[in-house]
């Protein structure tokens, strides 16, 4: 990799050159612009923007963009984020002008189309999920688990149970409890066992007469299956709460178990993960929320039905929590999953929970030892290690195994998540990596093990092949500047 | 502080045996494990906590993490100097890197508290 500093693009020193020159304005014009503002807000000097030509602000950004690690460049293992592949008909699809054109005022027999999409979404994700009604307007993954849990509450308050507490592992992502918090609920949290498993016990322990429900994911952030999920759906009802599936971790079972059978009666679904959407990245999202039939009269407003004449209109369920964002969804990324449901199908849904699961096992019966598995040695989509022992013994930690790929060419998993298992890696590997790319990590990994033994200096000043040597953390924290003062 | 005298939560905390207005932390094994702490969330002084109840967040570029009242309460004092060094807990969880003083309303027990002998072996397990 080129390893020269790229300078900020105001650093460049090219004074002069413009990539565009417009005309001069006509001299008595000219002032009288400037001469409007009042003099404490005229500066003294010219701001110190850019100078430079076309071609240069092109190459400029072009090398910066070189040095980005991607999905359509490299493997990227992030474990719990599933950066599997885009397949490039979505974005065909979605480019459609007669789908980028649309405005979203338009009256809804021109739209009857886009509309068309959302309900057949809704379509797609009921049998999928094994639930009865579902809307695709929650604009991302976040707004889902706020909307689920927003209608839990509904239906607590509407039933006037009083209760008011929710119940969450302590392997859950961290937004399971900041959605819970956000819709008005205390929440508790469950243990998880020795084997990675929500501990029955503990949620005996933490059911009650206050409990609104509990949010989990399945297979959960160990990347293992909840084996005891029917007994926990039993509780759980038995003790008067409801069931949110964290749908974060569908696609490992996607077309081979639904949330529905287990017992839970909300669902989201990130379609980023299990329908090969982009990822948002602060940008558009989608995350669509499925429930049972008892709490369908919730589902938030604009809601897509299907009339006896076939049309497609916007609907307000009859008990619905509101609105969630100005208008429909983000049907740009509904359509984009919708392309890829149609293109895998059933069956293609289903190969894709397998693959994800055979690559992931693949990888963690390859791992050398010293990558130590807390939790066996089989998962579903993507599996924990642990170099704890590394860390007694070597000084070596989760964070220099994480650089040091970066050298050998690999992005790192996710480290120290999930927070129960310390110096941890989650790996997750998805379904379209082929085995070559596996086994080029494996052997980058082998690389890596053999070095904590004989060279272990070399992690812990990693990455030292890259642009950028190890940066600090902390200071990066506390210290904040991304300034450039005008 | 000498450790040896602290008394430690299952979850990590540490807390003086005795004393109108108790110190409490975090232990160095927790400060460990977080790395480098870049941000505390401190609670007002006047607050009343319960034993159990998550009353302080510690961040560190590896993860938050809530901290755990050791005993039911007033904290009557909290560690100003954290806002402008969140390192000191790392350098010195027992000492300068203190979180609060609580003073103890007598409603939780301390049978369930391990001195630090007893603490460090949970460790090993």
């Amino acid at each position: 990799m080129d390893r020269t500093e790229i300078p900020l693009i105001h650093e460049i020193p090219a004074a002069g050159r413009r990539g565009v020159l417009p005309p001069s304005a006509p001299p008595e014009d000219r002032n009288t612009a400037v001469e409007a503002l009042p003099d404490h807000l005229r500066r003294e000097t010219p701001p110190p923007l850019p100078e430079v030509s076309e071609l240069e602000a092109v190459r400029h950004f072009t090398r910066l963009s070189q040095r980005n690690y991607c999905i359509d460049g490299q493997f990227y293992p992030l474990g719990s984020c599933t950066m599997k592949y885009n397949p490039r008909l979505n974005e065909k699809i979605a480019a459609m002008p007669a789908f980028t054109q649309l405005h979203p005022r338009q009256e809804e027999a021109d739209v009857q189309g886009v509309l068309r999409v959302c309900h057949d979404m809704q379509e797609v994700l009921k049998p999928l999920l094994g639930l009865d009604e579902a809307t695709a307007a929650p604009a991302a993954g976040a707004q889902g688990e706020f909307v689920g849990m927003s209608i839990i509450k509904a239906w607590h308050e509407d039933h006037g149970t009083g209760r008011d507490e929710v119940l969450v592992p302590d392997a859950a992502h961290g937004t399971n409890p900041a959605s819970a918090v956000l819709a008005g609920f205390k929440v508790r949290e469950v243990k998880s066992g020795p084997d990675g498993r929500m501990d029955l016990e503990s949620l005996r322990a933490n059911l009650g007469g206050k409990t609104a429900g509990i949010m989990l994911t399945n297979p959960n952030t160990c990347g293992l299956f909840e084996k005891d999920i029917v007994e926990v759906a039993r509780l759980v009802h038995e003790a008067g709460g409801l069931l949110y599936y964290d749908g974060a971790n569908l696609n490992a079972i996607a077309g081979r178990a639904r949330p529905g059978d287990m017992g839970f009666d909300v669902v989201h679904v990130n379609l980023h993960k299990t329908f090969s959407t982009p990822h948002g990245g602060g940008g558009p999202g989608s995350g669509p929320v499925a429930v049972s039939a008892r709490l369908a009269p919730y589902l938030p407003t604009p809601h897509v039905v299907r009339g006896s004449d076939g049309s497609y209109r916007l609907s307000t369920p009859e008990k619905s929590i509101g609105r969630m964002l100005a208008f429909h969804g983000n049907t740009g990324v509904v359509l984009r999953a919708m392309a890829y449901a149609l293109s895998q199908g059933g069956e293609g849904l289903r190969a894709v929970a397998d693959h994800s699961a055979l690559n992931a096992n693949y990888i963690l019966a390859r791992l050398p030892e010293v990558f130590e598995r807390p939790f066996g040695s089989r998962c579903m989509h993507e599996a924990v290690v642990t170099v704890r022992g590394a860390r007694k013994e070597k000084d070596i930690r989760a964070f220099d195994v994480a650089k040091r790929l970066l050298d050998l060419g690999f992005h790192s998993p996710t480290v120290y998540f999930p927070l129960l298992v310390p110096e941890c890696f989650l790996i997750e590997p998805t379904e379209t990596e082929s085995k070559d790319t596996l086994d080029r990590f494996i052997a980058a990994m082998e690389q890596i093990a053999r070095e904590i033994e004989s060279q272990p200096e070399v992690l812990a000043s990693a990455p030292n092949e890259l642009p950028t040597g190890r940066l600090d953390e902390a200071a990066a924290a506390k210290e904040l500047n991304v300034c450039c003062r005008f | 502080m000498d450790e040896s005298k602290l008394l430690f939560t299952k979850s990590h905390e540490w807390i003086e045996p005795e004393g109108e207005a108790r110190r409490c932390g975090i232990s160095a094994h927790a400060q460990e494990m977080l790395g480098d702490i870049v941000f505390v969330e401190l609670p007002e002084a006047g607050r009343k906590v319960s034993k159990g109840e998550e009353f302080i967040i510690v961040e560190s570029p590896k993860a938050a993490a809530d901290v755990y009242a050791p005993l039911s309460g007033e904290v009557v004092e909290v560690n100003e100097a954290l806002e402008g060094d969140p390192a000191l807990i790392n350098k010195d969880p027992y000492g300068e890197g203190w979180l609060v003083k609580i003073k103890p309303d007598g409603t939780s027990g301390t049978d369930d508290l391990m001195d630090a002998r007893a603490y460090k072996d949970s460790l090993e397990e």
